[in-house]
């Protein structure tokens, strides 16, 4: 396991900027989820550290050795694609053991065997390896590709979108799974997704990727409670963060230049006004179970809050809202502190 | 009701169109093979059945034209004829009763063979020539690759024939005249196009995530390319073989112009085998029997990937 390093590295295609300058530093036995809109660079950003494509500017580092030039099969990464991972002439047993059986590596075949008994026991494929690689189910294809990532043990993990062709509910199970792996192995991984929750429930560290840029780099937690624009506030949080023109809260003092207030759901405090007191109006009341989302109508914005299902609310009803913890964006969107600049 | 019949009729044709398709292919089938069981039965009656008119359907089948096919015979006198020993074999037999002797064989096991070495010689050549320049115009950049794509293809817009001359003066200088190699070299050259644009459609169907895939697990470009593409772009290599193979089998017009003696080719042979008075038709259709074969062996053996691969691409899914 290893440490990679990102300097500066810039991609360009034809019209497209791909990756903008980015300086990334993947610690070691680290998860680092890089989340992005299609398009944002994703899968650009791991080809380059496969060495599947090269930086037009830049360099790379692994293990403080620097890469860049290097071919694809002297990196000693393992790459889970997005799509297309297995080969469709091989058998599941043959799949996962190609990697160990490349001619670089002279693996004898007892050890091969091994490994790969040992993959498909973690990834319950037992009883496939006879099978065509064809003939799976999604989630075992993909399964299939990941355990040809683990059966090497590569210096980092490079996954595209692993989990996007599964349904739900084996999204959820692969989340888990993975994560385990991680632990298990103290593997260092580099996952791209455009998936928040799997940003949020699996990354030790999150990059917010735009335009090939990174946005901002942190924790879960940070990039949740304290992101620096609207964009990054948005791209996490559902039902997504509110935002609301500075105007309809006279009373909130807000920073100078702020324009936005943006407040997350279960950052609103709903009460039932008195004697006109009210800024809102209580439109539609969606029941979760649990919990529920009251849309809420401020002069023509609509509000989302968390609300207690037993909480003396109907339609129609006027409300008082109070926020806490709201996050103030100036005109271009980014975010303006209270107090000065800077945290 | 109606949608149990569309549900039906979607997933598998009914009964009634079944048998009206039977009988299409039936009807095809039998108009097809007439040609070719005429002329394997003529393989087997006497010189003057073969060309009796009206023809015969009902004869009494002999090996003249067989014997004829692979020996040649010389006329002796009857008593030279009485004085040898037993005849060894019904070609001898057949030869004496009429005051001849097999002299030796005849030419047409060599020029079989020589058909054999120039076609699958020649369809091997197109066939890795093609696959590697379908290979590097699908995943390299090529400069003008469009340009040269469609120079390939050029190469096939004319007909052969056109340019028969100057190949004939061409290989005359060069010693390529009535050699293997020669024969090799063209029938590769006419061919190399069509394999290379029908074998890029199929590699570039074959998705690049596996090379990269291979790649990243430490295999070279090459390895992955025998380990990874090469087995997938199978069915397209075969289709490609059998297209080169039956055109290199059956070439006629460059056979006869360029060939004569040690590499002449079965096709320019067969026709002008001469018999006892004139063209000897048994011997001809024995001959054409004969050639069919191995292009039928290839073709069956490679069945199931032909079927696949004729449709090109389009059900590779
Ligand atoms: N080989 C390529 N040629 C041209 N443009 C490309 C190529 N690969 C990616 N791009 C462009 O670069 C941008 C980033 O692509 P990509 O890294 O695939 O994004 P993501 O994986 O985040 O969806 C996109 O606009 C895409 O169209
Ligand atoms: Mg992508």
């Amino acid at each position: 396991m290893a440490e990679v390093v990102f300097e500066g590295v810039s991609k360009r295609f034809a019209r497209t900027q791909a990756v903008a300058d980015l300086s990334l530093t993947v610690r070691d036995g680290e998860f680092l989820v890089l989340l992005g809109p299609t398009g944002a660079g994703k899968t650009t950003t791991l080809r380059l550290v496969a060495g599947l494509e090269a930086p037009d500017a830049g360099r790379l580092r692994m293990e403080g050795r620097d890469i860049t030039g290097e071919p694809p099969s002297t990196r000693d990464v393992a790459f889970v694609f997005q799509q297309y991972s297995l080969y469709p002439h091989l058998s599941v047993y043959d799949n996962l053991a190609f990697p160990l059986r490349s001619p670089a590596r002279r693996i004898p075949e007892d050890q091969v065997r091994a490994r790969v008994t040992e993959i498909a026991r973690l990834l319950h494929l037992q009883e496939k390896l006879d099978n065509r690689a064809t003939r799976l189910s999604g989630g075992q294809m993909q399964r299939v590709a990941i355990g040809r990532a683990l059966v090497r043990r590569p210096a980092i993990f490079l996954m595209d979108e692993p989990l996007s062709s599964l349904d739900a509910k084996l999204r959820a199970e692969m989340r888990v799974e993975l994560k385990r792996i991680h632990r298990e192995l103290g593997a260092t991984i580099l996952y791209v997704t455009h998936d928040q929750t799997e940003a949020m429930t699996m990354a030790t560290r999150i990059g917010v990727l735009e335009h090939g840029r990174l946005v901002q780099l942190g924790s879960p937690r940070e990039i949740y409670e304290d992101p620096i624009n609207i964009h990054v506030a948005t791209r996490l949080g559902s039902p997504s963060v509110n935002l609301m023109p500075r105007q309809l809260f006279p009373s909130v003092r807000v920073p100078e230049g702020a324009v936005t207030i943006g407040v997350r759901t279960e950052h609103v405090r709903i009460r039932k006004s008195a004697n006109g007191a009210a800024v809102g109006r209580v439109r539609w009341i969606e029941h979760l179970g649990d919990q529920s989302h009251l849309h809420v109508t401020v002069a023509d914005t609509d509000v989302i809050t968390l609300a207690d299902p037993h909480a003396d609310l109907a339609v129609g009803d006027e409300v008082a809202i109070e926020m806490v913890a709201p996050l103030f964006f100036d005109a271009s969107g980014e975010r303006v502190r209270p107090g000065g600049n800077g945290r | 009701m109606t949608a149990t019949t569309l549900a039906h009729s979607v997933v598998e044709p009914s009964g009634r169109s079944k048998g009206i398709a039977g009988t299409v292919i039936v009807v095809y089938a039998v108009i097809s093979m007439v040609p070719l069981v005429w002329i394997f039965l003529t393989a087997f009656k006497s010189p003057s059945d073969s060309i009796a008119y009206p023809p015969k359907i009902v004869f009494h089948p002999t090996l003249d034209g067989t014997c004829n096919l692979f020996t040649t015979i010389s006329r002796q006198t009857a008593d030279y004829i009485s004085s040898l020993p037993p005849p060894m074999n019904v070609c001898d037999r057949i030869a004496r009763a009429r005051n001849m002797v097999v002299a030796g064989p005849s030419n047409f096991v060599p020029r079989f063979l020589n058909s054999l070495i120039i076609a699958f010689g020649s369809t091997a050549l197109s066939v890795v020539l093609g696959v590697t320049a379908a290979y590097a115009f699908s995943r390299f950049r090529v400069p003008a690759k469009d340009d040269l794509l469609f120079f390939i293809l050029s190469t096939r817009m004319m007909p052969p024939i056109a340019v028969a001359i100057p190949i004939y003066l061409m290989y005359r200088e060069l010693g390529l005249s009535d050699t293997h190699l020669g024969m090799i070299l063209l029938y590769s050259a006419v061919n190399v196009s069509l394999a290379v644009w029908l074998l890029k459609g199929f590699i570039d169907e074959i998705p690049r995530e596996y090379e990269e895939a291979a790649l990243v697990d430490g295999y070279t470009r090459l390895q992955a390319f025998r380990k990874v593409v090469l087995p997938q772009a199978t069915t397209g290599i075969v289709a490609t073989a059998i297209f080169c193979l039956i055109f290199a089998w059956n070439e006629y017009a460059f056979a006869t112009l360029l060939t004569s003696g040690q590499a002449q080719t079965a096709p320019p042979f067969i026709p002008i085998i001469i018999g006892e008075g004139g063209q000897d038709w048994p011997a001809v259709a024995a001959a054409t029997t004969l050639f069919l074969v191995p292009i039928l062996v290839f073709t069956v053996l490679l069945r199931k990937n032909l079927l696949r691969g004729i449709t090109f691409g389009a059900v590779r899914k």
